[in-house]
C-alpha cells in the first residue's frame, strides 16, 4: 500500500468511528433533545482544541454473539483540549453507541484518561450518558465501575473533577458522579437514581415518574446531589466554562488571577441590611456588593438556599463565599446546609481558596425532623471543615450571630484568621427574647404584669449583650466596622494573608462526621 | 396584588420573618406512634395469620407473615398482650402502613 492509500485507510476508518451509534441511533437522541457525545466535547472545549484517543479500541464481549457486533470507540469518547486555553481531560458515554453501556473497554477508555488527568494535574471532565452496566459482559463492567470509583476517591482534592449528567445515568453508574466534586444537571435529559420507578412500583407500590424520582429539579432541590441546574445542555456548558475559570488546575496552584474590577452594585451597602434582625434580606446582594464586577457564581442555588455558597472574585482572586441566608428559613443551620458549606469549604481548602464568611443566624433550626435525621452529626461537619481549613479564613458578622452557630460559622475559636463585625453585630448566647425568658424567669413570673416586665428584660439584654462589643472586648471580634468599609478591609485582610502558612498534628487523615 | 405570604421561624422565643422552602413545608410531621396498632412496614401479601381476637400472647410470639419483597417476613408480638381485632387474612393484599392488628398491653 503506497503511502498515500494508507493515509486514506485510515481517514476511513475515523469516519466510520465518527459516525458513532449511526444516523437512526443519532437521530433518535435528537429525538430526545440531546445533542451527540462529541457535539457535547466541541461545543465544551475551545475550537479545535480536542484531541481524542483511543477511538479503534473494540469491545470485549464474547458471549451471546457480541463478537460479530462492531461498536464504535466500545460507546465511549475520551481525548484532551483545552478551555479558555486552561487544558483538560475529557470522557463522554456515546449512547448512540450501544445505549452508552458500560463494558470492560468502555471503561478501560475512562481510566486511561482519568490516569492522565490525575498524572498531569489537569482537571476531569466526565460526561455522563449511559443505560448502565452491559449486562453481556458481566462481571467485567462491574469491575470496570469499580475501577473508576477508585480512581476518582484517589484524584479527590488532587484534581478538580467535574460530571455532567446528560441522559440516564442509574444504578451504580451514579457514584462516579457522587465522588466527584461539581456535578451538573440539565432540567428533562438528566435523570440519575439507584432504583428506578419499575422496581419501586414492584416492590413499594409507589408510582413516581423517571423525572419526579430523579430528574434535574430533583437533585438540584431536594437531594443535594446536584451542584447546578441548567435549562438546556448550551447553557450546561457555560455554567462548566464559567467554573473552570473560578478554580485552579490542581492543588498545588492557584485558580488564576483576573484582571481586578470594582463592584458594579450600586446600592449603599448599609440601605441592603434592615436593622431589626428578625426581618429578612437577601445576603447575595452583600457578596455583589463587594465582588469585583458584583460578580457571584453561585453553587448549589436550589438546595439548602438558607446557607449561600459559591465564587466571586475579589482583585481579580478567586474568593469561596458562605454566607447564612436571612431570605430563607430566616438563614438557620440545619441538616441540608451544613452539608452543603462543609463540603464547599473542604473543597476551597483543598484548592487554595480563600474562604470569606458572611454571617447572619439565629442558630440552629428546632424540630423532630431536625433532631431525628442526625442535625447533630450533619451540624458536626461545618465546625469540622472550618476547623479544619489552612486556607485564609475571614469572617464578617453582619447581624446576628447567636449561640452554637455563632461558633459554627467561622469564629476566632475555630482558627479564623480575621473575624470583623459590623456595628449592627449581635454576638451572644442567644438572642434576647430567649436569654431573658432564661436569665429574668423568676422576675417575670413574680412581676404584677408579667409581659411588661418580660419586655423591659428583653430590653436590658439587648442593650447590654446585643452587640459586638463585648465580643470584641474579649478579642474575640478584631475589629468592628462601618459596612461600606466591609470590601477593602476584606482587601487588605486577603492582601496580608496571601502567604499564610500552618500546619497541625501529623495525622494519616481525620474522621469527618460523614 | 397578591397578598405578600409571611413565614416565620422561631429560635429561641425570637420570631424570624423569612421564606421556608419547599422541603420544609413538605416534611412530615411527627407523630407519637400508636402502639396498639401492628402497621406493614412495606406493601404486601398476608401469607398467614396465627391469631384471633381474645387470644393472650407473650412478647415475641408470631402473629402473622407477610410477604414483602420476596421475603416471608414474621411478625412477632411487640409486648406481653391481647389481640384485640384482626383485619387482615391470608391473601390480602395490603399496602405500606396498613393496620393489620389491633393489640392491647395487659
Amino acid at each position: 500500500m503506497s503511502l498515500k492509500r494508507t493515509i486514506l485507510d485510515l481517514r476511513k476508518r475515523k469516519d466510520e468511528v465518527l459516525k458513532g451509534g449511526g444516523e437512526k441511533a443519532i437521530e433518535k437522541q435528537a429525538a430526545m433533545g440531546k445533542l451527540t457525545a462529541r457535539e457535547r466535547i466541541l461545543y465544551i472545549l475551545d475550537k479545535g482544541s480536542f484531541h481524542e484517543y483511543d477511538m479503534f479500541v473494540e469491545h470485549a464481549a464474547r458471549d451471546f454473539d457480541m463478537d460479530k457486533m462492531t461498536l464504535a470507540g466500545d460507546g465511549v469518547i475520551i481525548g484532551t483540549g483545552t478551555i479558555d486555553g486552561s487544558p483538560v481531560c475529557i470522557f463522554a458515554q456515546d449512547f448512540t453507541v450501544a445505549g452508552g453501556s458500560l463494558g470492560l473497554m468502555h471503561a478501560r477508555k475512562i481510566t486511561k484518561i482519568m490516569d492522565h488527568s490525575l498524572k498531569m494535574r489537569v482537571p476531569l471532565i466526565g460526561i455522563n450518558d449511559s443505560g448502565g452496566a452491559r449486562i453481556q459482559e458481566g462481571v467485567n463492567s462491574l469491575a470496570g465501575y469499580g475501577e473508576i470509583f477508585f480512581r476518582n476517591t484517589l484524584a479527590s482534592g488532587v484534581i478538580p473533577q467535574i460530571s455532567v449528567i446528560l441522559g440516564p445515568c442509574a444504578g451504580g453508574a451514579v457514584y462516579s458522579p457522587a465522588l466527584t466534586d461539581f456535578v451538573f444537571v440539565v432540567n428533562q435529559i438528566s435523570k440519575m437514581f439507584i432504583t428506578g420507578p419499575g422496581v419501586i412500583k414492584t416492590v413499594l407500590g409507589e408510582e413516581i415518574s423517571m423525572e419526579e424520582l430523579g430528574g434535574a429539579k430533583v437533585h438540584a432541590e431536594i437531594t443535594g446531589n446536584a451542584h447546578f441546574y441548567a435549562e438546556s445542555e448550551l447553557e450546561c456548558f457555560e455554567q462548566i466554562k464559567q467554573l473552570i475559570s473560578y478554580i485552579p488546575w490542581n492543588n498545588s496552584q492557584k485558580a488564576k488571577v483576573h484582571e481586578t474590577a470594582k463592584p458594579k452594585f450600586k446600592k449603599k451597602i448599609e440601605n441592603i441590611v434592615p436593622s431589626d434582625p428578625k426581618l429578612p434580606y437577601d445576603i447575595r446582594d452583600i457578596i455583589k456588593a463587594i465582588t469585583d464586577k458584583s460578580d457571584f457564581f453561585e453553587i448549589m442555588e436550589y438546595f439548602a438556599p438558607n446557607i449561600v455558597i459559591g465564587f466571586g472574585r475579589m482583585e481579580g482572586q478567586t474568593i469561596g463565599f458562605v454566607a447564612n441566608q436571612p431570605k430563607v428559613m430566616a438563614g438557620v443551620l440545619d441538616c441540608d446546609s451544613s452539608d452543603k458549606a462543609a463540603r464547599f469549604i473542604r473543597y476551597c481548602d483543598s484548592f487554595n481558596i480563600p474562604i470569606i464568611t458572611l454571617e447572619d443566624l439565629p442558630g440552629y433550626l428546632p424540630g423532630v425532623d431536625q433532631e431525628h435525621a442526625g442535625v447533630i452529626r450533619h451540624g458536626a461537619k461545618i465546625l469540622y471543615a472550618y476547623s479544619e481549613a489552612t486556607v485564609p479564613k475571614i469572617t464578617v458578622i453582619i447581624r446576628k450571630a447567636y449561640g452554637g452557630g455563632y461558633i459554627a460559622m467561622n469564629s476566632r475559636h475555630l482558627r479564623a484568621d480575621f473575624v470583623f463585625a459590623w456595628p449592627t453585630a449581635e454576638i451572644a448566647v442567644m438572642g434576647p427574647e430567649g436569654a431573658a425568658n432564661i436569665v429574668f424567669r423568676k422576675e417575670i413570673a413574680e412581676a404584677e404584669d408579667p409581659e411588661a416586665m418580660r419586655q423591659q428584660k428583653i430590653q436590658e439584654y439587648k442593650n447590654k449583650f446585643a452587640n459586638p462589643y463585648v465580643a470584641a472586648a474579649q478579642g474575640y471580634i478584631d475589629e468592628v466596622i462601618e459596612p461600606e468599609e466591609t470590601r477593602n478591609i476584606l482587601l487588605h485582610a486577603l492582601q496580608v494573608s496571601a502567604n499564610k502558612s500552618i500546619s497541625g498534628p501529623s495525622k494519616k487523615h481525620g474522621i469527618p462526621p460523614f | 396584588m397578591a397578598e405578600e405570604k409571611v413565614e416565620t421561624i422561631i429560635v429561641h422565643s425570637a420570631v424570624y420573618k423569612t421564606e421556608y422552602t419547599n422541603k420544609y413545608r413538605n416534611r412530615v410531621k411527627w407523630e407519637k406512634p400508636n402502639e396498639g396498632e401492628i402497621l406493614s412496614f412495606m406493601p404486601g401479601t398476608i401469607i398467614d395469620v396465627f391469631v384471633k381476637p381474645g387470644d393472650l400472647l407473650k412478647k415475641e410470639d408470631p402473629l402473622l407473615i407477610l410477604e414483602a419483597m420476596k421475603m416471608h417476613n414474621n411478625v412477632l408480638m411487640p409486648f406481653d398482650g391481647k389481640v384485640v381485632s384482626v383485619h387482615v387474612k391470608p391473601g390480602d393484599k395490603i399496602p405500606k402502613k396498613h393496620a393489620m392488628l389491633e393489640i392491647k398491653a395487659i
